[in-house]
């Protein structure tokens, strides 16, 4: 039997970190795709918390995983709001489309 | 860590604003869409403000900690929060009279910004990455729909978007940042995280962490090589917009920022300050030859805001308390130095339109003679010339770094000031020594006299009260290393 420890939650919290960031610079389409990936962050800095908490043996990664999760629905939200009047004025969400400002 | 009644009182004002700001909810989803409303809960939002500057100063006699130690209500925490509610109270007085191609009459602007100003207070006095992680959400959340205020202007939204995208990157950042220190440190208290790090070495994953998050509050106060967001987010928010961002987050970011660096990792200053090193030496650069070919004053003005950071962060870098009475010196002449000069930009007007090019300010000494001099001393205390207060604020964080032994960095930023007076002074010249044949609107609103009065008095008359500013920042800079725990 493979026994669980911190260091294989903190790999796979950091592999999921890895694709959020990367998610964001290397994605040329969509902006929501962005925001997926920073959802994805989110949720990968969740785990950390989490495992550490267990780990530390106290409660306060698990309440601060609490609050990050509610944070997190009022940011998509205001993500998402924002994106939609942004759509109404541009007529696209294509990452290259956000380019009225240079320089 | 039960809670106690007597945890109200140091938290008075946040409580206080942020009843106030439910409050305007309910006045501004009854009181109509009209722009009569919108002015009603600008107003009502003055009127708060001024009520919470009179709570801070009734608290100030009795520093402590509330809240388990979540929330700290120290000197140090009274001046920055003073600085931010002046600085917020002044952005919402220039608010009151938008018109024209900035149109933000709309109710929800002042409750925003009052939402947002508790955030900022919150972080000044986050003592726990709890505390620090929903007061920068605080913050950030109501500004971002602030930038996108206009919302029939693809510019306004465009860079609501951006700020969005950036400032939640930031955000991510910064949280994965806390996530590594509290695992390796045990604790989300700051006090606690200093007593945990005065023993042994350090792990790789605490720097890693530690790194992470300076970086994500570097984000928040716009210093290069993450500053991306700030020009687009400048030019492309309305102009009252423009003018709170100049003025009041960075201030809060950085007071979060030092109380980070000074009172989580005070002990191991020779870890971070390399970081913070470069950063300062990264925005000074960026921020003095950036505003160079810029044709925009919004956009001017955010490399201006960039360099100002880099300035600060010099002080910041010597880790020592000079550095951070230095740093407090630099934002309180920041906070009149963009008052006064978005008091100024906000009246750059023809025929009702904002014009906000650079060359739109020739010849304003000869239609608006008042103005022009108001903007020259502005202009003249950005590049830091003496006696104006912006020579203080960069004397004081060069002073601290050369104190520290940084004496490159503070030869950088002594260069790099001399490069960035080029543009301010290129202002004075379109103003004084060029004529133009489009004179700017003529009407100047009681608002805006005020706020340039104020901040012209204030920076001109800087070096008379500046015994009284270096007494309350070195208090505070010792509350912050330490004193009140």
């Amino acid at each position: 039997m493979l026994e669980l420890s911190l260091s294989h939650y903190l790999t796979v919290s950091a592999i999921l970190f890895a694709l959020g960031i990367f998610g964001i610079f290397l994605n040329r389409k969509n902006v929501i795709t962005i925001l997926m990936s920073i959802e994805l962050m989110l949720l990968a800095v969740n785990i950390n918390m989490v495992a550490f908490s267990a780990y530390n043996g106290n409660l306060e990664g698990q309440v601060f995983s609490l609050f990050i999760l509610t944070v997190a629905a009022a940011e998509a939200a205001i993500g998402l709001a924002i994106l939609v009047v942004f759509f109404r004025n541009r007529g696209s969400i294509a990452v290259e489309d956000v380019n009225m400002m240079k320089g | 860590m039960a809670f106690q009644m007597t945890d109200i009182i140091p938290a008075l004002p946040e409580i206080f604003l942020a009843g106030l700001a439910l409050v305007l909810v309910l006045v501004a989803a009854f009181g109509g869409e009209e722009a009569g409303n919108a002015r009603r809960v600008t107003r009502l939002s003055l009127v708060g403000i001024a009520i919470a500057v009179f709570l801070l100063v009734q608290g100030d006699a009795m520093p402590s900690l509330a809240f388990g130690g979540m929330f700290a209500a120290d000197s140090f925490a009274f001046y920055m929060k003073a600085l931010v509610l002046v600085g917020t109270f002044a952005a919402l007085l220039l608010s009151l009279r938008p018109e024209g191609n900035d149109d933000i009459n709309k109710p929800e602007f002042a409750l925003l910004v009052m939402l947002a100003l508790v955030g900022m207070m919150l972080m000044i006095s986050a003592d726990d990455l709890l505390a620090l992680y929903m007061g920068i959400e605080l913050q950030s959340l109501p500004l971002y729909v602030v930038a996108a205020m206009r919302t029939n202007s693809l510019r306004s939204s465009e860079a609501g978007l951006k700020y969005f995208l950036l400032g939640a990157l930031s955000s991510g950042m910064l949280l994965y940042g806390a996530s590594l220190v509290y695992g390796i440190c045990g604790t989300t208290d700051f006090a606690g995280i200093a007593a945990s790090l005065s023993s042994g070495d350090l792990p790789v994953a605490f720097i890693v962490g530690m790194v992470f998050m300076v970086s994500g509050l570097a984000f928040k106060v716009s210093a290069a090589p993450f500053h991306m967001w700030t020009p687009d987010v400048y030019e492309g928010s309305p102009t009252p917009v423009t003018t709170l961002f100049a003025i009041a987050p960075k201030v809060a970011a950085m007071a979060l920022l030092m109380r980070l660096t000074y009172g989580a990792f005070g002990q191991i200053a020779d870890q971070w300050s390399q970081v913070l090193v470069a950063l300062s030496i990264a925005s000074m650069a960026v921020g003095a030859l950036g505003a160079i070919m810029q044709t925009d004053i919004k956009r001017m003005m955010a490399y201006s805001s960039i360099a100002h950071m880099g300035y600060a962060l010099a002080g910041l870098a010597a880790g020592t308390p000079a550095g951070a009475a230095g740093v407090m010196i630099y934002m309180t002449g920041y906070v009149f130095m963009g008052a006064g000069t978005f008091a100024i930009i906000l009246l750059m007007r023809r025929d009702g339109q904002a014009a906000t090019k650079i060359v739109d300010l020739k010849g304003l000494s000869r239609t608006h003679p008042l103005l022009a001099i108001g903007l020259l001393v502005m202009m003249f205390s950005m590049a830091g010339i003496p006696p104006l207060a912006g020579f203080f604020g960069k004397w004081y964080v060069f002073l601290a770094a050369v104190q520290a032994g940084l004496v490159p960095l503070a030869v950088i930023g002594v260069v790099m000031s001399v490069v960035g007076a080029f543009y301010y002074l290129r202002i004075i010249r379109l103003m004084y020594f060029e004529d133009t044949d489009a004179p700017l609107d003529a009407e100047i609103p009681a608002v805006n006299k005020l706020v340039l009065g104020v901040s012209m008095a204030v920076i001109l008359l800087f070096f008379a009260g500046l015994g009284g500013v270096l007494t309350a920042t070195d208090t505070a800079a010792i509350a912050l290393m330490g004193g009140a725990r």
